[in-house]
């Protein structure tokens, strides 16, 4: 079980809303899920393991709870996979541009 | 959301009130005169955090392409304006500069934004530099918790810049999240709406006509701007008005994202691009007062001359052709106008100027190899062929042949209609003035006989 201890970077879950509490105007989808938010800050309490509710002071001071989620939270957005769907155009673009390619 | 006006006044710092002339009507110019700044006052404020003053490059393989395709003789230059060279990677930075300026002069200790686009990293950026505190408050996951790529890398930029982010699920209710937190801190609202903000684009528009004449000897035939919330097309015309650029075009150009609802669970990580489309395009342009302020000071039906779409498949191939051909990368949102520019310029002589307003720097997450790569993981089909056929949720069609890109009109007739209705019925009036429908003739660039046809066929008195 990992713990973390006063101090460390981690990141919080919220519910904002339940399904019940949200606006009326909502689509029928998304009247059946909670209204979730997710922050990050320095632990605050001396120690908490994955899944405590926990006081954190986010990166500007404000101290906020909820629910630890992660330790150390790194970001997981990368340039992709392949697309091998877009290795044409260049290559067409190059044989216009040369080749006086017209098209009526 | 009761105490919405007050907490909204408290953190906006204008009485809204003061420019509201009866009913329908209110004092637009004033309002941006009196709670704005000048154009030079706005260059210097700018000027002082790197803002502004970006390059304009000619894009003359594109250009080349368009020749090809066009029929003889048509095929008008391609410029592009590299708002990506600004701080934080948008055009985003006027405004925030701005608003955080303006924050930091009305002694406000710290910023807040509702924004999932550019203008979260622009604000925390700004506010950075002005040494404020922000926050930055994103509409990020569904209900599975998947993230879109392209916003995960939004919120890594403003922390990269000392912000707080504060992720939520879909759902209007980010602007309640968003209310909470302005009452807690006492925050300025570094509104997208407010007239600083959108004056702060006013210098774009200007520069453009300074480059060009320096330049070409002559303004731009056609300008065309990304339009969502209608901040950047009002601005940018503005800007280009005040330079006296009066008969430069003005083109608005969103990804065609219809059929998609913006407040749904499952539906949201089925479109590929956050901003920049028709999902805000059309009921901002339709109802500008919906926004986070009781005025808002976007209002692109002041100002479009014409108003187009593009398809998803469109803009990811322009975006390829942008680095394939011209040797820049930038982000795919910044590249909606420029695939629009692309139809555009063929329909021109080749004298003609076309001018794309902006570029959005691009990264992990906000690059199309990763868009599309999250796009087939949510089911969305990726295909070669004809883009007319795309459907928003469904696929993306990657145009088979360059030829195939088009800029696809939106009835502007429709839309004023649409504008006309909406005040009617929102601000629930049976009968109008003299002033108020000079008011929407000027709000919706037509004149009194259309406003009173469209209130006859209402059954509007008069």
């Amino acid at each position: 079980m990992e713990y973390a201890k006063k101090g460390d970077w981690v990141r919080i879950h919220n519910i904002v809303l339940t399904p019940e509490e949200r606006a009326p105007q909502v689509p029928e989808d998304t009247k059946l899920v909670p209204l979730e938010m997710w922050t990050k800050g320095f632990l605050i309490d001396d120690e908490a393991k994955i899944g405590d509710t926990v006081t954190v002071e986010t990166y500007i001071g404000r101290k906020v709870s909820g629910k630890l989620i992660e330790i150390n939270p790194y970001y997981k957005h990368d340039f992709g996979k392949c697309v091998p769907e877009l290795l044409y155009i260049g290559r067409q673009l190059r044989g216009i541009l040369e080749g006086g390619d017209k098209i009526e | 959301m009761a105490r919405k006006k007050e907490i909204m006044k408290q953190a906006v710092g204008i009485d809204y009130d003061e420019f509201e002339t009866g009913g329908i009507s209110f004092d637009y110019e004033r309002m941006m005169r009196e709670t704005g700044y000048t154009l030079q006052e706005m260059q210097e404020i700018q000027k002082e955090t790197g803002v502004g003053n970006t390059p304009i490059l000619e894009l003359k393989n594109l250009t080349e392409l368009a020749r090809s395709l066009a029929p003889k003789g048509k095929g008008a230059r391609i410029f592009i304006k590299d708002e990506a060279a600004n701080p934080s990677g948008s055009f985003k930075a006027r405004r925030a500069a701005i608003s955080v300026y303006h924050a930091k002069k009305l002694g406000y200790k710290g910023v807040i934004a509702a924004t999932s686009g550019n203008y979260g990293a622009a604000v925390a950026s700004q506010a950075a530099m002005r040494g404020l505190k922000c926050i930055i408050v994103q509409e990020c996951y569904d209900s599975r918790g998947v993230g879109q790529p392209e916003i995960i890398e939004k919120a890594r930029k403003c922390e990269a810049f000392g912000a707080e982010v504060v992720q939520l699920t879909v759902g209007p209710e980010l602007f309640y999240t968003f209310l909470r937190l302005l009452e807690d801190t006492g925050y300025f609202n570094a509104s997208l709406y407010t007239p600083f903000g959108i004056a702060g684009v006013e210098t774009l528009g200007y520069e453009i006509a300074m480059q060009f004449r320096e330049k070409e000897g002559r303004d731009p035939d056609v300008v065309v701007a990304t339009n969502a919330g209608g901040g950047n097309l009002t601005g940018t015309a503005r800007g280009l008005i005040k330079a006296g650029a009066l008969n430069t075009k003005i083109v608005g150009a969103s990804v065609n994202l219809q059929g998609l609802h913006m407040a749904s669970d499952k539906q949201f990580n089925r479109k590929s691009f956050t901003t920049g489309h028709t999902g805000f395009g059309i009921p901002f342009t339709t109802w500008p007062d919906r926004s986070d302020v009781p005025r808002s000071a976007a209002r692109p039906l002041r100002y479009l001359d014409r108003y187009v779409t593009v398809n998803q498949g469109e803009v990811f191939y322009i975006t390829e052709a942008l680095a394939q051909v011209e040797g820049i990368e930038r982000g795919p949102a910044g590249n909606t106008s420029l695939a629009a520019a692309f139809s555009i310029a063929q329909e021109l002589d080749q004298d003609k100027i076309v001018l794309v307003q902006e570029t959005e720097y691009t990264g992990a997450g906000k690059h199309i190899q990763p868009q599309l790569t999250f796009a087939k993981e949510n089911g969305i089909e990726i295909i070669i062929g004809n883009p007319k056929n795309e459907v928003p949720g469904e696929n993306i069609i990657l145009p088979e042949h360059p030829s195939l890109i088009k800029a696809r009109d939106i009835d502007l007739n429709k839309l004023r209609k649409s504008y006309i209705k909406n005040c009617i019925e929102i601000m629930k009036v049976d009968s109008l003035t003299e002033e108020e429908i000079e008011f929407l003739a000027e709000d919706c660039k037509s004149n009194k006989e259309f406003v009173i046809n469209t209130l006859r066929e209402l059954n509007i008195n008069i």
